[in-house]
Parts: C-alpha cells; structure tokens; sequence
C-alpha cells in the first residue's frame, strides 16, 4: 500500500473472476448481434457464421454464471435472488435477465432453427443419442415447409427481441459499475454503452477467429466474403467503442475533477501495462491500424486471413484488459484519493489464477460439445438446403 | 372451535396486547423499545477527539471485530497551510494501538474518527441485489448474516470505506450502531467507551436529545456531501482537507 | 398463422415454459423466509437477531448502580465526563454476576499513557505529558487518584 487508504480499502473485493465476468457476457453478447446481423439485417455474406455464432453465444453464456458464483461468500444463497429481487439494485436483475436471455431467446431460437435436423436426428439416430434428439423435439415431428416457414417467422421475431436483450444482458453490467457515485473511475453514463461497444467487438472478433479456427480444423475453404464482412463490421465497431473511450479520457482530463489527480497517478503507474501498453497500444491501435489497412487496400486472401487473425487476437486480449483496467483499476485507489494498493491475485485459490484459466477454457469445450450434437455447418449435415426459409 | 362467551371475554385484551405489539413495530428482542419512537445519528466533535483509540478497542470487543478490519476508525490529520487537498493522513491500526508522535513543523493536526454514517438514502442498501442490507425503521443501516450472498457491492457503492468482507463469516459487515445496545436503552459501545464525549449517540426523533441544540449553535458537517448520500453521523469542526 | 398441427410444436415449447413458470413460482412461495418484507424490502427476522447480541460492555449506568461512592468522586472531578468501563474495560458479566466475575483492574502504566502522552494532533487544551519527564517513569497513580486527578489550588488530591 502506498499512501493513505481507509483501513478496510486495501484488500480488493472484486478480483479476476470479476473481471472474467463481464468478459464472458461479452462475448455472448457480441456473437449473437452478429448472428443478428444476418438474420434481422439481411447481411447475407456472414451467414456462414450464423450457427456457429449462436452456438458459441450459448457455450459462453452456460459458463458465464459460473465465475460469480465462485466469487459469492455464500452461492448457496444466490437463489435469493430469484426469490427477493430488491428493485433498486442493477445485479438483483441479472438472474433474471439471464434467465430470459438464455431460455427465451438464445435457447428457442437455436432449437427453432435447428428443428429440422433434430427431428431428422431424432428418427435416425440410436442409444442416447436418439434419446437427446428425441428429447429435444419435445414430441412434435412436424417439419413440413409449412411448420418451418412458422419457425422462421417466430425465429425472426425472437431474434428481433434478441438484440435488445443482448443490450440489456451485457450493458446491465456496465451500469452496475456505471452508476457506482462511490467510485470515479467508474461512475459514469457512457459506462453502458463503452461495455456494449466493447462486447460487440470482443464477441465479433471471437465468431471471426472461431469460424478461421474452425474452418482449418474441417479443412475446409474460408468464405472469404463472410471474412471480409465480419472484419468490416469488426472494424465499424472497434472505431465507436475507441471514440466513446477516447471521449471519456478527454472529458477527464479536461473537467480534472478532485478524483484526476489520483486516477491519472494510477494509471501511470499501476495501471500502466495493462492500460497504456495493451489495452491501448497492443489491443486498440494496433488492431484498428491492421483492420483500417485492409479497408485502404486491397490485400491477396491469404495475407487478408492473417491480418485479421492477428487483429482478432490482438483484439480480445485488449477488450479483457479493459474489463481488467475497470474492474481492478476502480480498487487500487483509495477513495480518499491519497492513496493506492496492489492486488494480489492467488494461484490456486477459489478466486485465483487457476479457477480463471480454467472458466476460460471451458466455454470452448462445452462448444465443443454442442458442435458434435447440433452441427452448424450445412455441407456436413445431410439435411442439405437453408436453416429457414427465404422471404 | 366454538368460542364460548368466557374464552372471547380472556382472547379479546390477549388480542389486543398483540395487536399493539404489531403496531409498536418493535423487533421482539427489545420488548419495550419502539422503533417508530427512534431516529438515530450521531455526532463526532473533532474538537474533542484525543486520537486515543478508545472507542476502535471498544467496538472491537463489544461486537468481535476480526483483526484487521475495522467497523470504526480513527485517522489523524496533517494538513500544512493551505494545500488543504494535500493532507498527509495516516491510521495504524485504524488507530486502535493509539498514534505514535506526529510531525511537529508546522500546519494543523487532528483526529477524526471514522464510523458508518448510517445514511438516509444509503447507496449501499440501494444496490444490495437481495435485501440483506437495509434501513431499519428506526433509522440504522445493517447487514442480515444469515441472508447476504458476499456479492460485496454494497462494499464498493459506499463512498466512505466504513464496510469490510468478513473473513469468518463470509458476508458484508459493518458498524451496527450497536443496535443490540441502543435497542435496550444503552448508549454504543464507542460512545461509552469514548473519554471526552468526542462521540455522542444521537436519537433526532427524541426533541430533549442534546444533538438539537448542538446543532443550532455550531458548524456541523457531514462527509462527502455532494453525494447526498442523507449522512446521519455528524461532524463538529470538520476540517475542509478531510477526505 | 397455418392450421394447428404447424404450430403444435411452438404450443409445446410454450407448454414447457408455462410448466417452468408455474414451478418457479411455488417454489419461491415456499422458499421466501415468512419474515420477508413485515418492515421493509428485508428479513424482519434479522432485526430480532440483530438486537438479540450479548452485551460486553455494561454502561456506566449499571456501574454506578452498585458502585455509588466511586461515581459521587468521579462526578466532582475532571474525569466525570470519563465513563467506567472506558479504563475498567467491557464489564457486562461482572455486572451480571458480581459475586463470581471479578474484573482485572487495569495496568496503570499502559492505561493513563494512552490518553495523555503528548502528541501534535492532540487538541491544545487536551492536558498532555511526556511520561519520562513528567513524573520519570513513577506510576500515574503514585500521585493522581484516577477517578478524580486533579488537584486543587493547594496541591491536594
């Protein structure tokens, strides 16, 4: 400790896993907008990504509650949540958002798209595999155009639904730590949006990496125009979210405010890898300056693929660096702005190191998982023609 | 259950006593203390604080305080001439071993105890996601240990630092106003043990409480007030330099 | 929308969220602590509890109830402001069993030091020593009576 801090500020309360978090949420958050691009906004060129977004939307989201609940002193209380929301408080919402967000939309919209290879599943699969499948149909075997021109339409409507719900999912994070007057590193309106923002890149720039990943995995050829228009929309958004954090730095440091002082010590010091060297640098400049390139000139495929690999990359570790720089960064100061602490992040404790990797790890397996039950791709599937219909 | 005209003459006052002890509202533990009668605040006179430690000790006793963490503070203050956003602040201990020797150059010197400040429109109970923090009737802000979750957002939401995680019990904790004290009829822990009346406790519902005049005739601060947080703990002389 | 047997299916779904529904809301009726919301958007419960805590210090109140002469002393002295148990230290089990809890009577050396040893942020008025120099490492209360120290105009007690 460096300084002077209130007795009981020095030890953070909010660790790695609280930082994993909002990264998670994230990510879900990001894959479906971009899912949605297709379905509600007619892009068409990213429609091979389409399942795959949405299944990586579920894995993640599976995962996401996970690190709170390691976090908790007591997760054996966390129903309370369901059972006594209190109206005022941002988190008390989250059961249910995540409720809604994960069985109303994500869920129905997968298994509405899906129906058909399920029910085809269901009759011609055995042992419990069949029984999963026959599960899932939930006992209706009607896959007639008629029946899937309505999937299609409920399936539109709930993706409709779905974009303000993914706002919602992620951008109530952002105002728990938003509307914090305690603490001036993240009391602020724009702290929704910049999480939003920032999700949307994160969860763009996984879908890109996964659909490349993938793709080389099945060894199969790159729809270079779904790529290309990923990296585009990739790109639209990364130079919003940069503009809303650049207006935020800029309005501090113009106000300087009784907090500046202390906040930009922090910055400089503590923070001064994580902030200035990858979150801004590594993880910010240089992807905009990658992806920028590629929309200036024209680059041949191969070379295409590698920039936005690189970007994709350079991209996530920077959006968790942010969450990294918000979350611990709003506790290494004192709210007296006379002092700083460090934090400690253990190893192999409940919130430590280990238990983080691990939860990262996980979403990819459980996608794994899914990808073997409910496969995205339409070449492989032998119930060839589109997911929905056309209109 | 046919009442006869003997057992409704007997269940009717037995009735009625109940009912008022509804209406009473008092928490069943303290059976002649209304909560509807009691507002509680309290007042610290930095005029009078001697930095002994007396009250962090008492607190510490009183209500099992883990080592370490601290319900109540005392910080002492050295602020040279006029860079009063610069003061240099230290507190050992939270100030329960007392304070060692300060510097003797120049500027002003002085303790100020630290506590919850009991808010009226406390962000910490705004954003507890379940209830287990809240205001009682009667005016104290506190944390239900068989309830809270550890979330740990109410320990983020105040501005003062007064809460702390507690190691034991994996929950938010936090000064009570010794409510299992002022319930009976007692003064806080901090307060009897305080050797100048530095600390009062404050009941602003009661008109002969001294607080009222206290307040008439001298300058009072709260802490913090341009969070409006409704702070109930008072400050004499509060110096523009405290943070 | 189409005939029945096309949207049989969407029925279904709806049937098995309209089960979760109806599940989820019995249980919370069953699982919310009955003293949820008597006073307010918590556990009324928790008040009792909360109020219920043993005492470790009695208050000065009880003290003099039973130690009378010592507080008529302390009253006409500088330390009548001082209550009891802030030198004798949390005495409710004394208090509450007089005759088998005997309380440890403090150690003078540590005890008056930790008030009155001199220090900058002291308030001026504050009387303050440097123990060494004041009374060169002799006990306080070779000279002062604790419950009353000060002394008057000729030096007496």
């Amino acid at each position: 400790m460096e300084g002077f801090m209130y007795p009981n500020e020095v030890e953070l309360q909010w660790g790695i896993l609280i930082v994993l978090y909002p990264f998670l949420t994230g990510l879900v958050a990001g894959a479906f907008i971009l899912a949605s691009l297709e379905r509600v906004f007619r892009v068409e060129e990213v429609k091979p990504t389409y399942r795959l977004s949405l299944l990586t939307a579920l894995a993640f989201l599976i995962v996401a509650p996970l690190p709170l609940q390691l976090h908790l002193g007591h997760p054996e209380r966390s129903l309370e949540m369901y059972l006594t929301p209190h109206r005022s408080s941002a988190m008390a919402m989250f059961g249910f958002v995540y409720l809604w967000y994960l069985m109303a939309v994500l869920v129905v919209e997968i298994w509405l798209d899906y129906r058909r290879d399920i029910v085809r599943l269901a009759e011609s699969s055995r042992g419990v595999k069949g029984l999963l499948y026959r599960a899932l149909t939930l006992g209706s075997y009607n896959i007639s155009p008629a029946a899937l021109r309505i999937d299609d339409r409920v399936g539109w409507i709930i993706t409709l639904i779905g974009i303000p719900s993914a706002f919602l999912l992620h951008g109530y994070v952002g105002f728990i730590f938003g509307s914090v007057k305690a603490n001036p590193w993240w009391s602020t309106p724009l702290m929704p949006v910049v999480f939003l923002f920032s999700a949307m890149v994160s969860g763009i720039a996984l879908v890109l990496l996964m659909y490349m990943v993938t793709s080389a995995m099945r060894r199969v050829a790159v729809d270079m125009r779904c790529l290309d228009t990923i990296a585009k929309y990739l790109f639209y958004t990364f130079v919003i979210d940069f503009a809303l954090e650049m207006l935020d730095l800029i309005h501090r440091i113009y106000e300087s405010d009784e907090s500046f002082r202390s906040l930009d010590f922090m910055v400089h010091t503590r923070l001064f890898y994580s902030q200035i060297l990858i979150q801004i640098f590594l993880g910010t400049l240089a992807p905009l300056a990658l992806l920028s390139l590629t929309q200036m000139i024209t680059f041949p495929a191969a070379a295409r693929r590698r920039i936005y690999a690189i970007a994709s990359v350079l991209t996530l570790v920077g959006i968790f660096a942010m969450r990294w720089n918000v979350v611990i960064g709003g506790q290494l100061f004192s709210k007296s702005f006379l002092g700083y602490t460090t934090y400690k992040v253990g190893f192999v404790t409940r919130e430590g190191l280990l238990p983080a990797v691990a939860l990262m790890i996980l979403p990819f397996a459980i996608l794994y998982v899914l990808i073997k039950i409910l496969p995205p791709w339409q070449e492989e599937s032998p119930f060839v023609a589109e997911a929905h219909g056309d209109d | 259950m046919i009442l006869n005209r003997r057992q409704i003459l007997l269940l009717l006052p037995a009735a009625a006593v109940a009912w008022d002890s509804v209406l009473a509202d008092n928490p069943e533990g303290s059976p002649n203390y209304k909560m509807s009668e009691h507002w509680w605040g309290m007042l610290i006179d930095i005029t009078k604080c001697i930095g002994c430690g007396s009250c962090v000790r008492a607190c510490e006793m009183e209500n099992d305080v883990p080592e370490g963490y601290f319900r109540t503070w005392v910080e002492r203050y050295h602020v040279s001439d006029w860079h009063i956003e610069n003061p240099e602040v230290d507190s050992p201990n939270g100030g329960m071993d007392g304070f060692p020797p300060g510097k003797a150059e120049g500027g002003k010197n002085f303790f100020v105890p630290k506590m919850c400040n009991h808010c009226v429109d406390s962000p910490c109970s705004q954003v507890c996601p379940v209830g287990a923090t809240f205001h009682t009737p009667d005016g104290v802000v506190l944390v239900d240990y068989d309830y809270c979750l550890g979330c740990r957002y109410c320990i983020q939401a105040c501005p003062y630092g007064c809460r702390f995680f507690h190691p034991k019990k994996h929950t938010a904790d936090k000064c009570t106003l010794c409510y299992h004290r002022i319930t009976k009829g007692l003064t806080t822990a901090c307060c009897e043990a305080c050797p100048t009346g530095a600390r009062q406790l404050a009941d602003l519902k009661n008109p002969n409480d001294p607080i009222h005049a206290f307040l008439k005739t001298h300058s009072v601060q709260v802490l913090k007030p341009h969070l409006a947080t409704g702070s109930k703990l008072f400050y004499n002389s509060l110096d523009g330099s405290v943070r | 929308m189409g005939e029945f047997k096309d949207i049989a299916h969407l029925i279904r779904l709806a049937g098995v969220f309209l089960l979760g529904l109806i599940f989820f809301l019995v249980f919370r009726s069953v699982t919310i602590p009955k003293s949820f919301g008597r006073y307010g958007p918590f556990r009324g419960a928790a008040l009792v509890e909360l109020s219920s805590r043993p005492l470790s210090f009695a208050g000065h109140a009880a003290c003099e109830n039973c130690h009378p002469d010592v507080a008529a002393l302390k009253a006409n002295g500088v330390h009548k402001s001082l209550n009891c148990e802030s030198c004798h230290g949390p005495l409710a089990k004394h208090a509450d069993d007089p005759g088998n809890v005997k309380p440890v009577l403090p150690d003078v050396a540590q005890l008056c030091i930790r008030c009155h040893s001199e220090n900058i942020a002291k308030p001026a008025g504050f009387p303050q020593v440097n123990a060494k120099e004041h009374s060169g490492g002799q006990a306080c209360n070779t000279c002062h009576q604790p419950h009353s120290p000060g002394f008057d105009a000729g030096g007496k007690r």
